[in-house]
C-alpha cells in the first residue's frame, strides 16, 4: 500500500510539473505580449514599458518560469494588477468560501446520493425505484441556477429562515457563516446528488448480479447482509471516480451559483480576472485548480486501492 | 432414510415451464451426479433445493432436507439452512469470490453467520476448514485475495466456504468445468474425501458423463426439465434403458470416421518461435524482466493433417496460436505458411481461418449472417457474392435462407456452424481451431467433429487443432503436440501417443482424464 501511494506521489508531483509549463506557456508566450495585452490597444508605450519590468518580462523564458514557479513554492503568487494587492491574500479570501462550500455540497451530495442510489437498487423496478429515477432525471435536467433562485424565493423572501445571499465571513461565527453557504451548497448539490445516485444505483445493480453475491447468499446471507458485506464495497470504484471529478467541479464551477446567492468565491474572481485581463491572478488561480484537481485524483487513486485490494498489487 | 428428497418437483419461470416432475433421493454419504446437457435444467434443480431462483419463479412439489421442509420455509429459515445444512460450489471459481474480502474473511463468514462465536475463533476455524481443503496456512495463510490465486485453488476456497459447518448436503454445480484436467482431478478427489469424512450428500451436476460416472454412486439423467433415467453409475453403460442416455454415451465416446489424407509436405511451418512479455520494471530505471511464453517451438504441420495442440491453461498455446496468425510478434524464430513468412508477407495470411470456442461472443449481433460470413472478405478488398455465401452456409449443413437472420436466432451448434462458414468462405487452406468444441454439448460437438472431419475430406483443409480436452483430440487428430509452459515436450502420432506415452508430463495428463467405462 505505502508502495502504491509513493508511485502515484511521484506521478502527482509529474502531472503538477507538466501543468504548471502548459500555463506558463499558454499564458506567457502564446498570446504576444502579456503587458500590452493586460492594457489593451490605447495604452502608451511607456507604460507597457513599465508594466513589463514590473512583471519581470524582460528576463528570459526559463528564468520567469522558475522565479514564477519558485513564488508560488513560498506562497509568494505576484502581485495582482487591476487589485494592487497581492495574488496570495486575494486567492486566500476567496478559498475561505469556496473550499467550505464545494466540501459542503459534496457532503451533501454524497449524504443523498448513497442512501436513494442504495434504496433504487435494492428496490429494483418498483415504485421507490421508479420515483428514484424520475426525480433524479429532473434534478440532472433542472438548470441548478434556476433552483437556486426558487429556493431564495421560498426559504429567503417568503419563510425568512435563510439570507438571500452575501457572506457575513467566519468572524461571525461559524453556524452565521454555515447559514449562509446552506442554500448555495443544496442548489450546488442537486443535480451532483442526481447523477451520483443515479451512478451508485447502476453500480449497485451491476454488483448485486455478480456470482460472488450468490455465492454469499448460498452462504446463509440474506439479501440485505449481501448487500452490505458483499456489493457495497464492490460497487465504490465508479462512485469513487465521480466524487472525485465533482469536486473538482464544485470548487471552480460554482459561479454562476456564486452570483445568484452574491458570494465571493474562485469561480467569480477568475471570471472577473479574465476580463479584467489581469493575467497574474489567472494564471495562479488556474495553478491551483490545476493542482486541487490533481491532488483529488491522488486522493481517489489511493481510495481506489484502499476499496480494492488489486490495485495495490498491480503496481 | 434419505437426506434429500425432492419429489415431483415443477418449476416455472415466468410461466416458462423449467422442471417437470423432478424426483430424486440423496442418501447421507452418496454422491449423485446429476447429467444434462446446457438448459435442461441441472442448475436450476440445484437452486430450487437452495431457494435461490431468479425472480419471477413458481416452484412446487416437495423438497425435504432431513425432515425440513424446503418449499414451504420462509426466508430466514432457509438462510439458517443455506450454509450450515446445505451448502453449494459453482463453476467459476474465478468469480465466485468477492474480490475485496480475504479469503479467511470470506470462509469465516460462513461460521459467523450462523454461530455465536468470536471472530478470532471463526478465523482459526476457517484456517483448520481451509487445511482440510488442502490449502496448508504456511502457503495459502488466510490474508491472501482471491487474485493471488489460481483457479483451482481458488475453487478449493468456495469448497472450504461450504463445508466449514459440516453441511449435511453438499451441492457441486459443475464444479470443474472450468479447471484444467489434472486440476479437474484433484478437485474430484479432494470432494470424494470430503463426502467420505463427514457423511456428507453430494449433489454432483455436470455435463461431462465421465467426470460423473467415475465419482458417483448414482446417477440421474436429466433432459428438458425431465428425469429420463435412473442408475447406478457404475453400471449405467450396460443397464440404461432410454434412448437419450444411450445417444449420450454414443455423443461422448464418439469417434469420426477419418480418412487418411495428409500427404508429406509441409504447409505451416515453425522454426525456433519465442514470444517474450515485458514484465513491469522492478526499480525505476532498470530493464524490464521478460515472461517466455512460447519457447522456441519448432514443428510443421503437413497438408490435410490434423494436428492437436494440447496443454493445460497458461502453457502458451494461446499465445502460440495468435503469432501463428501473425497477431502477435515474436522475438525469435521464423513462421512460414505455405513457404511465405505470415509477418513480412502478410497476403499469405488470407490462406488461413480462425474458430474460436465462444460461439456466442464471436459476432457482431447486429449484423445478418449473410455480412458476418462475408466478413473475411475485407482483407481481399471485395464483397462476397451470394453464391459463395450460399456455398459456405451449405457446406456447413446450413440452409441458404439463414443468411438473412440475425445470430441471436440460433442455437450454439449452429452458431459454430455459422464460424465455420465464416472461416471456408475464402477457400482456405489451414484452419486453426481454437478450443472450438470445447463449449459445445456433447451430443452437439459430435456433430461438430463429424462435419469438420467430411469438410478436410472435401476441401483438402488442414487443421490445427487448440484444447484441452484429450478425449476430443483423440478422436480427431492425426498427430499431437503436447505443449507445457512454453516449449512442445512431446510430439507423436495420436494412437502412440495415447498408448505409450514418454513424457511424465503427458502421462500425468492422460492419468487424470476422466474416462468412460467402456
Amino acid at each position: 500500500m505505502l508502495r502504491f501511494a509513493l508511485k502515484r506521489l511521484g506521478s502527482l508531483v509529474i502531472s503538477l510539473i507538466v501543468a504548471s509549463l502548459v500555463i506558463f506557456s499558454c499564458i506567457e508566450v502564446v498570446p504576444g505580449d502579456p503587458a500590452s495585452f493586460m492594457l489593451g490597444i490605447n495604452a502608451q508605450p511607456d507604460t507597457i514599458a513599465a508594466l513589463r519590468e514590473e512583471l519581470g518580462l524582460n528576463s528570459s523564458l526559463p528564468e520567469r518560469y522558475f522565479s514564477w514557479i519558485s513564488g508560488m513554492l513560498t506562497g509568494d503568487l505576484g502581485t495582482s494588477y487591476t487589485y494592487r494587492s497581492p495574488v496570495s491574500e486575494i486567492v486566500a479570501e476567496r478559498l475561505v468560501i469556496s473550499l467550505p462550500l464545494a466540501t459542503y455540497a459534496l457532503s451533501l451530495t454524497v449524504l443523498i446520493a448513497f442512501p436513494v442510489g442504495v434504496l433504487a437498487a435494492t428496490r429494483r423496478g418498483s415504485v421507490a425505484d421508479i420515483s428514484v429515477m424520475g426525480a433524479t432525471q429532473l434534478g440532472v435536467a433542472i438548470p441548478n441556477f434556476w433552483f437556486a433562485m426558487l429556493m431564495v424565493l421560498v426559504f429567503a423572501i417568503n419563510l425568512r429562515w435563510f439570507s438571500a445571499g452575501g457572506f457575513p465571513g467566519w468572524d461571525a461565527g461559524f453556524f452565521a457563516a454555515m447559514k449562509a453557504l446552506t442554500l448555495p451548497a443544496i442548489a450546488l448539490a442537486l443535480p451532483q446528488a442526481s447523477i451520483l445516485a443515479r451512478v451508485m444505483r447502476s453500480s449497485l445493480l451491476d454488483t448485486l448480479s455478480e456470482d460472488y453475491i450468490r455465492t454469499a447468499r448460498a452462504k446463509g446471507l440474506s439479501k440485505r447482509q449481501a448487500l452490505w458485506r458483499h456489493a457495497l464495497r464492490n460497487a465504490l470504484i465508479p462512485v469513487l471516480t465521480i466524487i472525485g471529478l465533482q469536486f473538482s467541479f464544485l470548487l471552480a464551477g460554482a459561479i454562476i451559483i456564486e452570483n445568484v446567492f452574491f458570494l465571493p468565491g474562485l469561480g467569480r474572481l477568475v471570471f472577473q480576472a479574465i476580463s479584467q485581463r489581469d493575467l497574474i491572478v489567472v494564471e495562479s488561480v488556474v495553478m491551483l485548480l490545476v493542482f486541487a484537481v490533481i491532488v483529488v485524483n491522488f486522493l481517489v487513486d489511493l481510495a481506489y486501492a484502499w476499496v480494492d485490494p488489486r490495485l495495490r498489487s498491480r503496481v | 432414510m434419505s437426506l434429500l428428497s425432492i419429489r415431483n418437483l415443477n418449476l416455472s419461470i415466468h410461466g416458462t415451464p423449467i422442471l417437470s416432475g423432478v424426483s430424486f433421493d440423496i442418501a447421507p454419504g452418496e454422491i449423485l451426479g446429476v447429467i444434462g446437457e446446457s438448459g435442461s435444467g441441472k442448475s436450476l434443480t440445484a437452486f430450487s433445493v437452495m431457494q435461490l431462483l431468479p425472480d419471477g419463479s413458481d416452484c412446487t412439489g416437495e423438497i425435504a432436507l432431513a425432515d425440513r421442509q424446503v418449499l414451504t420455509a420462509n426466508e430466514p429459515e432457509l438462510c439458517q439452512m443455506r450454509g450450515a445444512d446445505l451448502g453449494m460450489v459453482f463453476q467459476e471459481p474465478m468469480t465466485a469470490l468477492n474480490p475485496v474480502q480475504t479469503i479467511g474473511a470470506q470462509v469465516a463468514e460462513t461460521i459467523l453467520i450462523h454461530q455465536k462465536v468470536s471472530r478470532a475463533e471463526a478465523m482459526r476455524r476457517a484456517a483448520e476448514t481451509l487445511e482440510r481443503c488442502e490449502l496448508p496456512q504456511d502457503q495459502f495463510p488466510l490474508t491472501r485475495y482471491p487474485h493471488e490465486l489460481s483457479g483451482g485453488q481458488r475453487q478449493r476456497v468456495v469448497i472450504a466456504m461450504a463445508i466449514a459447518l459440516q453441511p449435511k448436503l453438499l451441492i457441486a454445480d459443475e464444479p470443474t468445468t472450468a479447471l484444467d484436467v489434472t486440476t479437474q482431478a484433484d478437485i474430484l478427489n479432494l470432494l470424494k474425501r470430503l463426502v467420505d469424512e463427514d457423511d456428507m450428500g453430494l449433489m454432483l451436476i455436470s455435463h461431462d458423463l465421465a467426470v460423473v460416472t467415475g465419482l458417483a454412486d448414482r446417477v440421474v439423467i436429466i433432459r428438458k426439465g425431465q428425469v429420463v433415467e435412473t442408475g447406478i453409475a457404475a453400471t449405467l453403460h450396460q443397464t440404461m434403458t432410454h434412448p437419450y442416455t444411450k445417444a449420450l454415451f454414443k455423443a461422448s465416446n464418439h469417434q469420426p470416421d477419418r480418412t487418411e489424407t495428409r500427404i508429406d509436405a509441409p504447409l505451416l511451418q515453425l522454426t525456433d518461435v519465442s514470444r517474450d512479455y515485458l514484465l513491469p520494471r522492478k526499480a525505476f530505471f532498470g530493464p524490464h524482466p521478460t515472461f517466455r511464453a512460447v519457447d522456441t517451438v519448432s514443428f510443421q504441420i503437413r497438408r490435410g493433417e490434423c494436428l492437436g495442440l494440447v496443454g493445460e491453461s497458461g502453457c502458451g498455446k494461446s499465445t502460440l496460436t495468435r503469432a501463428i496468425l501473425g497477431l502477435e510478434p515474436i522475438q525469435r524464430g521464423q513462421i512460414l505458411l505455405d513457404g511465405r513468412d505470415v509477418f513480412t508477407d502478410p497476403d499469405v495470411r488470407q490462406k488461413m481461418q480462425v474458430v474460436f470456442q465462444d460461439p456466442f461472443g464471436s459476432f457482431n449481433p447486429r449484423h445478418k449472417v449473410s455480412r458476418l460470413v462475408a466478413e473475411p472478405f475485407h482483407r481481399l478488398g471485395r464483397g462476397a457474392t451470394l453464391s459463395e455465401i450460399d456455398e459456405a452456409l451449405q457446406s456447413v449443413g446450413l440452409e441458404t435462407d439463414d443468411k438473412h437472420k440475425y445470430i441471436h436466432e440460433f442455437s450454439g451448434g449452429q452458431r459454430q456452424r455459422i464460424a465455420i462458414a465464416r472461416a471456408l468462405i475464402t477457400k482456405p487452406e489451414l484452419i486453426v481451431l481454437d478450443e472450438a468444441v470445447s463449449a459445445l454439448d456433447v451430443s452437439v460437438r459430435a456433430q461438430i467433429l463429424d462435419l469438420l472431419v467430411d469438410l478436410s475430406a472435401r476441401f483438402g483443409l488442414t487443421y490445427l487443432f487448440i484444447t484441452h480436452d484429450l478425449t476430443v483430440v483423440r478422436a480427431i487428430a492425426d498427430r499431437i503436440l503436447v505443449m507445457q509452459s512454453g516449449k512442445i515436450v512431446e510430439t507423436g502420432d495420436t494412437d502412440t501417443l495415447f498408448n505409450a506415452p514418454r513424457e511424465t508430463y503427458t502421462r500425468r495428463l492422460l492419468a487424470a482424464a476422466p474416462k468412460l467405462p467402456a
